[in-house]
């Protein structure tokens, strides 16, 4: 029996929550005695595929086809399905991804599997159930999915299982899936990234602020302190209602749920819609100039002061430290 | 065109949330619930398309009595009619069949859902009523165009957008962007009372997967608070002590 892993990859690349999947499958591959195999959907070349090897995958199977190059939910999900099936897996993991959260219920249903979404831990394998957590009441609790079925599909959370090497010989098969066209309804006209900025729902470290920072004029701050710092930016909810900034910026119970290992939070009184998207963020960093922000309450560190005197004495702070 | 709003009842944001029966279950003693803030928008939405008259849209909701106050709220919204289908929503999977079940019966051209539910945030739902009904599905959909039998939606990407185009019937999920939250009006309120409210017996659908336990996260230890006039201190505790830089 074996792990199948979905890897995503953006425009040939693939994506680091790809390999932290591939490491999460590696480690419960090793407690089952499985192998874990990779399958990777788009156009992507050989010199890429070769890296789910670092990671654990004894083999990669490689579907690439004109009609594939981008994202369509119904046809990867009946390729993914097929190819579970032919290989025998017993387990599909994805990441839990804009994309993923599209991919999983439908893999799920077509396996008649099981599906433990936004994972945060390993299984704890008990025969054929396997317990594995995820938050829910945006971050309030923790809940332990009970899995039942005895194929399960598992997609992890970003951020969630830090991706480790575990270098194996890796063999690529290409594979020419039968696709119907019913599964191809949907027609991309036009996709538009902004490549120069990290992409916030991934980002290691994540750069955020509030009504505190006045108006849009003053963010070239806090842009600046996320270049330093190689992260993304994000806002709180009335910054990106008053058109300060994007709406896909904004976090929160009601924006995107972000958990990056640090994230700084600048001018933003910590309202518990707020924290509902960032609080499991693993450390938090608050500056503002409110002693009483109920922010301090969850942060790890935090600095009691105006933003327009702290921020630009943090970046030279850092650009001192980067040039150490 | 006929239009169905799927609406889940949600603990109020400002819940305390806990649980009971030694951490198996939710505690909903007195929560406050409100309709989860996605499927206002997917409901604003509908409502928009329908414009009075161009659209019938029929909301429905897995559940049981106790949440019929937040189907009238959103019959007061503008939805025509209401469903609910009686039993406790176990779980997505479990949701989606009924939705489905329902659904295979109407031949809606649209079905909206909110993009997640901020109680378990699954994001489960939608695909699963999707795949159930054999019909194309995008999860999370910032703008929704109709124009005849054909949707562009501007999907949210990483780092981006994307915007597709499909026929209908499609399963969106919604997200902020796609309408401007509609609040009931004194008209709404008075003839969401009459508005017809069906209630269905549930299918039954094996369990794949169930809830063992509930836990609350580990409290974060006290604030470390740095002088303003130290900036450096910080800098040197995210490096050492945190070392997350
Ligand atoms: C159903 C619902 C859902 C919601 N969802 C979200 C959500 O997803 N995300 C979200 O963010 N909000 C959400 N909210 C709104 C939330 O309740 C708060 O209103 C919001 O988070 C406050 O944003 P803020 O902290 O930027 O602004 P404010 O509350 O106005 O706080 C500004 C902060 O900046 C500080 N400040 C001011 N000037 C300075 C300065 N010069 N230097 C340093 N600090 C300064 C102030 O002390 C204050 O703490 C939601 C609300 C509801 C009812
Ligand atoms: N009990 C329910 N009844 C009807 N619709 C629901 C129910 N639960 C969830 N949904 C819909 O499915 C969406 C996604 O929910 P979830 O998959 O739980 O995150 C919600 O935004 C609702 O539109």
């Amino acid at each position: 029996m074996s792990i199948l892993v979905y890897i995503e990859n953006v425009e040939g690349n693939f994506k680091k929550s790809g390999f932290e999947a591939l490491s999460y499958a590696k480690a419960i591959a090793d407690t089952l005695q499985q192998e874990v195999y990779a399958l990777s959907i788009g156009n992507v070349e050989n010199t890429e595929l070769e890296k789910a090897g670092k990671y654990g995958a004894s083999k990669i199977i490689n579907v690439q086809q004109e009609q594939l190059k981008n994202f369509v939910n119904q046809a990867y999900a009946s390729i993914i399905a097929d190819i579970a099936k032919s290989t025998g897996a017993s387990t599909i993991i994805l990441s839990n991804s804009f994309s993923g959260k599209g991919l999983a219920p439908r893999v799920a249903t077509k396996l008649n599997a099981g599906l433990a979404d936004a994972a945060t831990s390993l299984p704890i394998i008990e025969g054929e159930t396997w317990k594995i957590k995820k938050t829910v009441f945006s971050s309030k609790a923790i809940a332990t999915i009970d899995l039942l079925s005895p194929l399960k599909v598992i997609s992890l959370a970003p951020n969630a299982y830090e991706p480790s090497e575990s270098p194996s010989d890796i063999q690529i098969e290409n594979y020419t899936p039968k696709i119907e066209q019913s599964d191809f309804s949907t027609i991309i006209k036009e996709i538009v990234r902004a490549t120069d900025k990290v992409s916030l729902p991934e980002a290691d470290i994540v750069v955020s602020a509030g009504r505190g920072m006045k108006g849009p004029e003053h963010w070239g701050l806090v842009e600046e302190l996320a270049d330093v710092l190689g992260a993304a930016t994000a806002c709180s909810k009335p910054v990106s209602d008053a058109g300060w900034r994007p709406h896909e910026e904004h976090v929160g119970q009601t924006g995107l749920a972000v958990s990056p290992n640090l994230y700084i939070a600048i001018g933003i009184s910590g309202a518990i819609q707020h924290l509902a998207g960032v609080s499991s963020s693993k450390t938090i960093v608050v500056i503002n100039k409110d002693p009483e922000a109920p922010f301090f309450k969850v942060a790890d560190y935090g600095i009691v002061g105006d933003a327009f005197e702290i921020v630009p004495q943090l970046i030279e702070a850092l650009k001192r430290y980067k040039s150490n | 065109m006929k239009i169905l709003v799927c609406i889940s009842n949600v603990p109020d944001t400002t819940s305390k949330i806990t649980f009971t029966d030694n951490n198996t279950a939710f505690n909903s003693n007195g929560i406050q619930y409100i309709i989860n803030p996605y499927d206002e928008l997917a409901l604003s939405k509908a409502v928009e398309l329908a414009d009075g008259g161009k659209a019938n849209v029929t909301v429905i909701h897995v559940g049981d009595v106790a949440s019929e106050p937040t189907i009238r709220k959103a019959l007061a919204v503008g939805a025509d009619q209401a469903v609910r289908i009686d039993a406790p929503p176990r779980d997505a999977w479990f949701v989606a069949n009924q939705i489905a079940t329902y659904a295979k019966t109407e031949n809606f051209d649209l079905i909206l859902t909110g993009r997640e539910s901020i109680d378990y945030n699954g994001a489960q739902v939608q695909a699963y009523i999707a795949e159930l009904l054999q019909i194309p599905s995008v999860s999370i959909a910032k703008r929704i165009e109709i124009n005849g039998n054909e949707a562009t939606i501007d999907r949210e990407i990483e780092g981006g957008k994307e915007v597709l185009t499909v026929n209908l019937p499609v399963v969106i999920g919604t997200a902020e962007g796609v309408a401007e939250v509609k609040i009931p009006n004194m008209r709404g309120i008075m003839g969401a009372r009459s508005k017809p409210l069906t209630v269905l017996p549930a299918v039954d659908v094996p369990a794949l997967s169930t809830i063992s336990n509930y836990e609350t996260p580990t409290p974060r230890g006290a604030v470390t608070l740095i002088d303003k006039d130290n900036i450096n201190k910080l800098v040197e505790l995210l490096h050492t002590e945190a070392k997350v830089i």
